[in-house]
């Protein structure tokens, strides 16, 4: 099973409760967490892995072989993100544009032509309290994430059981991070911008259609909006995290809330057990 | 006009809440929300919507089943894996149009996505302009773009002394198409080891396209160590931290009401988030 921690806010506990989630589940189960926030991963900082190997990803980018290029302009008629422009003279490539299609090498009427690596950033793999752990990191400077969202998804084993740490937002790169999970939770918190940002990461999650679930973190503040929301839109809370001076000083020290509070690992194995059940009921009616 | 935009890497450590405020400290100024997947300053500054635009941006293939004789070239050609069973999948295609150039009997036509849509909004404050991407799409940043583009030509033709940008999360995409050319980048932080991790990442853009920045720490006092640990890191790369804003309650008693907290509050936090206006002032000159 798949499991995505996702939320449209940034900062509302998404990497708590995906750490915290894993290792209460570790001892029961064999399991991989994946760090898709490829542009701020911080699970590491909780979690401490030893990376054992670590590989650059690359994206292809046009290279032109000027001796051969007539410069036709064909190039930078196909391409559909302006990452060619052909002049008399010259042909200039932007690889930042580039998502590295290979439309403008394989139309080439002059074969002229070739793809070199644009590095964009690297892969760690390594194990951190016997989970496999894999993060992605986007270069600095660098703006494509989903090629290294992928790239973390390609060298998981899509078999084993997997937690999910989701960037913020509701985008590309979230859409890369959830679209192949059985649940998504998607963590909020009570104030207005939880709630706005909640709306959007439900609509987002049900597009895909990812069944989801709610994780209301600093509870206590707030009129019950959420509570309402989710009433409304049927939407399951299927946890609730208070607003404790002791959560949030475990968390500014990158110590994981079930290892700080380890009175949290029940709850944490009872959410998982939930969604296994939603998970279960899904598939065995297949519609929903 | 001077480009300020308000970025943190990390998300939720109060952006929008220090930009909120700015609209309310700040004289003669335009507001821009750069945070286009998850705008959320309109929440505080309640505009009156002026103008509703589309952005349109983005293509999608579609095949026409009738034509298509199953030979499998686009399949094979698509990098993105949107292609199975003779149908595009229009969450994983990317928009390159390659496969309908390859197509032996031209099947697969390109339809240009609606990829939201943005606003030009009165607020008491000034003038407001944000976005809503569509639900799942791609392009965010050039939405940003647009936004951005939107609101220097209405400081400009206004005469505006100031545009602030309430930025987004991370360091990708979107967030450079924030970043490339402000004046000031105003970088808030908190003293988590989280927050401090993402902050190096989020300078380190910064300093790779030569955009002045500024810190601000807030909540500093929920881990003091970690405070005095980022004062000590931003000196040592030469960035100056402007201001400490403390915890406090109030900043999401305001939210609630959906105000700036600099309204709501004569507080601490409010005195360092207008005294953090002034530096930016000083510091743009």
């Amino acid at each position: 099973m798949i499991v995505s921690v996702a939320s449209g806010k940034g900062g509302t506990g998404k990497t708590l409760v995906a750490t915290s989630l894993a290792l209460s589940l570790k001892d029961e189960h064999k399991i991989q967490f994946l760090d898709c926030d490829v542009e701020e991963p911080n699970a590491h900082v909780f979690m401490k892995p030893v990376f054992t190997e670590s590989q650059k990803v690359f994206i292809p980018v046009p290279s032109v072989d000027e001796a051969k290029c007539n410069h036709c302009g064909k190039c930078g008629e196909v391409c559909a993100f302006n990452a060619v422009a052909v002049t008399s003279h010259k042909v200039l490539v932007f690889p930042e544009l580039c998502h590295g299609c290979g439309a403008c090498g394989y139309l080439c009427p002059q074969n002229a032509i070739t793809e070199v690596a644009n590095e964009i950033g690297i892969l760690e793999v390594g194990v951190a309290e016997g989970i496999d752990f894999v993060r992605g990191k986007l270069a600095i400077g660098q703006v494509m994430a989903p090629p290294i969202i992928r790239a973390v998804k390609d060298i998981a084993d899509s078999n084993m059981d997997t937690i999910i740490d989701a960037p913020p937002g509701t985008s590309c790169p979230v859409v890369e991070s959830i679209k192949d999970s059985d649940f998504c939770l998607l963590v909020t918190e009570p104030t207005p911008f939880g709630l706005n940002d909640l709306a959007l990461a439900v609509a987002t999650a049900r597009q895909l259609g990812i069944s989801c679930g709610v994780i209301l973190n600093r509870a206590g503040v707030g009129d019950g909006a959420i509570e309402e929301y989710c009433r409304q839109e049927s939407m399951p809370i299927m946890l609730t995290i208070p607003l404790d001076n002791a959560i949030a000083s475990l968390y500014s020290r990158g110590i994981p809330l079930v290892a700080g509070i380890p009175a949290y690992k029940i709850s944490f194995v009872e959410l998982y057990e939930n969604i296994l059940e939603v998970v279960n009921e899904g598939s065995s009616s297949s519609e929903r | 006009m001077k480009e300020v935009v308000v970025l943190s890497g990390k998300g939720g450590t109060g952006k929008t809440s220090i930009a909120g405020s700015f609209a309310a400290v700040a004289k003669n100024k335009v507001m821009a929300d750069c945070d286009v997947d998850a705008a959320d300053l309109h929440l505080l500054l309640a505009p009156s919507v002026k103008e509703k635009h589309e952005f349109r941006s983005g293509q999608v293939a579609v095949i026409n089943r009738d034509k298509c004789l199953q030979c499998g070239l686009c399949r094979g050609i698509c990098r993105f894996d949107a292609i199975l069973d003779y149908k595009v999948d229009p969450i994983s295609c990317e928009g390159c149009a390659f496969c309908s150039r390859v197509c032996p009997v031209a099947a697969i036509t390109m339809q240009e996505c609606q990829a939201g849509e943005w606003f030009i909004a009165d607020t008491k404050y000034g003038p407001l302009i944000d976005a809503r991407l569509g639900i799942a799409q791609e392009n965010s940043g050039k939405l940003v773009s647009l936004v951005r583009q939107q609101a220097k030509v209405l400081a400009e033709d206004g005469g505006y002394d100031w545009l602030i940008s309430d930025g987004p999360p991370g360091i990708g995409c979107p967030v450079i198409a924030a970043l490339s050319g402000v004046k000031l980048a105003l970088l808030v932080t908190e003293p988590t080891l989280t927050g401090m991790h993402d902050l190096e990442r989020i300078l380190g853009v910064c300093q790779h396209f030569n955009v002045p920045a500024l810190v601000c720490v807030n909540k500093y006092d929920i881990n003091l160590e970690n405070t005095g640990r980022i004062e000590e890191y931003c000196l040592n790369q030469g960035v100056e931290v402007a201001v400490r804003i403390p915890y406090d309650n109030v900043v999401t008693e305001a939210l609630s009401l959906g105000r700036p907290v600099v309204e709501c509050s004569d507080g601490m936090v409010s005195r360092e988030i207008t005294r953090l206006w002034k530096k930016i002032v000083e510091f743009v000159g």
